[in-house]
């Protein structure tokens, strides 16, 4: 008993919260999707036009023919021939057409997909999974930025005091007074530019701020530590007690806080990307789902929307149930 | 409490000082040249030229600074960079607008997720208690995107009960028509963080000493809940509601854009559409200030309404 270790012993506590360790495992099957979509083994075609334009779900079976106009524009019908002359540029259009089309030239659309199409009959479960990608190493990427700064501003405020932390202070003033989502929309209209790159930079150099304050805090607490102070007299560098001494010992709120981020960053994507603001145009997320969903609802086409609301809010709940079970975990005297 | 008040206008410098200098850093630095995109298409020098030198960004950085001080230090931003509309002016007609939606949404949902949050926090611990929590995490956890599209297609365009968008001319027909809808999807999508902050605030307070002394000595459940219980967690609150306002001004943009309300909001969704600079630099400085004084007027509060808080 007394061998094991802070982490260890975290574990075992975070291993008796069922509905935690439920959550851990949806949110380990998501990271799975995420890596399985970087590398390219799942939904790597989901920008193939494969079924027909807002092919229905599977289990709901094929439209009836209750919109001629589409399935003939789906299914490429010829205009017909008013004049009675050949289209002379009918066998070069055919061509080009066989080259466009690539994997999906030749054989027919599917009526039905498994989740149902888009408009332009693109698989709506492959864009989901494929968005699950998206979202989450916008996610991760951009709350290890936030994460980072905040802890670097906050150890150096906390742990230098004096000059160090006045003007922390004031850079955390000045942030703060500019609600969240208004810098985010201001940064990403001076921005102006597209890509998951450029999201994840708004997000995590927008959001440090909150880490920042709690990270300060447990350092100003710490550094008069006895440990700390111990560590200062057998000559440690203040570098070196920053990170190596108390680092280790406040990791339980950064983590916690990152895991927080996480989640506020994949829904800060979403709306980013809806506006128009967020990732570029050849991927796919879920806020780019639920633009184009919006439209399509009128048409009482509900599955795009629903695959990407679906996807989202199972992976935002666990994701914030593990959380809350990774502090109770981490910090049993906070229960 | 008057050289404390004055303690904190001073400390505005500062910060007002160094959001100054960001918006400057981002408009102006950043940002940079937005003249090639307001020339059209095939831009020719000339044009350009003519656009920078209106724009005022032909100056050097140190000049430029100096006139965006001057604009915040008069109140005057200038004019839109895509409409000519006077910023000031844009922003006394878009006022009204966000306002009727906002007051009745921070009223409506504030009253309702205080009562269920202080029921749940009274039942603590029972599958109620829990069930509503759950439901509070899971309605979180799905983006406030779906909660419009899909309020808005069933409640007003299969149901027809409310318009799908759009804004009167009379104050009553816009807050009772076109409001409606709008005020329903905010409070919807503020009751689940709502209550889970709330009820942690309540659980502060019966948990404390006052609560067992109130019913030792006979009190009755609900006095001891509506009169002592809610006046202390009213406190937290009413400061929470007080420090979102401002967000809420500009957060707002998502409901305004899609129920058609030309508030403050939309109008920042249109700028950053457009790269209209000046109303989003006129919007960051006065939102900033609004928080900073809010800020301070919540902390004043707090010490009114509570003697044993010092301010230091």
């Amino acid at each position: 008993m007394s061998e094991q270790g802070v982490w260890a012993l975290a574990w075992r506590r975070f291993r008796r919260d069922r509905l935690g360790y439920g959550s851990l495992i949806v949110v380990v099957l998501y990271v799975a999707v995420m890596i399985a979509g970087a590398a390219g083994w799942l939904a790597r075609d989901w920008n193939l036009e494969k079924g027909v334009s807002f092919a229905p779900p599977s289990f709901l079976g094929p439209e009836g023919a209750e919109s001629p106009q589409l399935a003939k524009a789906a299914e490429g019908a010829q205009p017909v021939a008013d004049y009675g002359i050949a289209d002379p540029l009918a066998p070069d259009l055919a061509a080009i057409a066989k080259n466009l089309v690539g994997a999906g030239a030749g054989q027919a659309r599917a009526a039905t997909l498994p989740f149902g199409g888009d408009k332009w009959g693109r698989d709506v479960l492959k864009k989901a999974l494929k968005g699950t990608q998206t979202s989450l190493v916008v996610g991760f990427s951009a709350a290890a930025l936030a994460t980072f700064l905040g802890t670097l501003f906050g150890a150096l405020a906390g742990f230098r005091g004096g000059k160090v932390d006045d003007f922390f202070n004031w850079l955390y003033g000045v942030f703060t007074s500019i609600p969240y989502l208004l810098l985010v929309l201001a940064i990403a209209a001076v921005v102006n530019q597209k890509g998951t790159f450029t999201v994840i930079l708004i997000l995590g150099l927008a959001g440090w701020t909150g880490i920042f304050r709690l990270v300060r805090a447990e350092y100003m607490k710490h550094k008069v530590r006895e440990y700390v102070l111990a560590a200062d007299a057998i000559g440690a560098s203040p570098a070196r007690r920053m990170f190596v001494h108390i680092l280790p010992n406040v990791s339980h709120v950064v983590l916690v806080q990152l895991s927080l981020h996480v989640v506020l960053f994949i829904k800060s994507e979403v709306i980013l990307t809806f506006l128009g603001f967020g990732v570029g145009v050849d991927t796919v997320s879920w806020g780019s789902m639920l633009a184009e969903a919006g439209s399509e609802l009128l048409l009482g086409k509900w599955w795009q929307l629903t695959a990407a609301t679906v996807a989202m809010a199972i992976l935002v709940t666990a994701f914030s149930l593990f959380t809350d079970a990774m502090r109770d975990a981490l910090d049993p005297r906070l229960k | 409490m008057a050289a404390y008040t004055l303690r904190r206008l001073w400390q505005f410098v500062p910060t007002l000082a160094g959001v100054i200098l960001l918006v400057f850093f981002l408009f102006n630095w950043v940002g940079g040249d937005p003249a090639y995109l307001l020339a059209g298409k095939i831009p020719n020098p000339e044009t350009v030229a003519n656009i920078r030198k209106q724009l005022g960004v032909d100056e050097p950085y140190a000049v430029q600074l100096w006139i965006f001080l001057k604009q915040v230090l008069h109140g005057d931003f200038g004019v839109s960079w895509s409409t000519n509309e006077a910023v000031s002016n844009i922003f006394a007609t878009r006022l009204g607008p966000s306002l009727t939606v906002l007051v009745p949404l921070l009223l409506i949902s504030t009253i309702l997720s205080m009562a269920a949050a202080m029921l749940v926090a009274y039942v603590r611990g029972s599958l109620t208690d829990r069930a509503v929590m759950i439901a509070c995490t899971v309605g979180q956890s799905i983006s406030i995107l779906v909660y419009i599209l899909v309020f808005q297609y069933v409640l007003a365009y299969e149901l027809g009960w409310f318009p799908v968008q759009g804004w009167g001319v009379t104050f009553r027909d816009n807050l009772l028509r076109y409001s409606a809808l709008a005020i329903i999807v905010g409070v919807a999508v503020s009751l689940a963080p709502d209550i889970r902050l709330y009820r942690t605030f309540f659980l502060d307070e019966i948990n404390q000493d006052y609560v067992r002394t109130a019913r030792a000595k006979g009190m009755s459940e609900p006095r001891v809940m509506w009169v002592h219980v809610l006046r202390n967690a009213a406190i937290p609150i009413v400061t929470n509601v007080l420090l979102q306002l401002p967000g809420l001004l500009a957060g707002a943009f998502l409901i305004e854009r899609f129920f058609g309300i030309p508030g403050i909001g939309r109008e920042v969704i249109l700028a950053v559409e457009r790269s209209d600079f000046p109303i989003i630099k006129a919007v960051t400085v006065y939102v900033a200030v609004a928080t900073m004084a809010v800020n301070l007027l919540a902390d004043l509060l707090y010490k009114a309404i509570d003697p044993r808080v010092q301010l230091k």
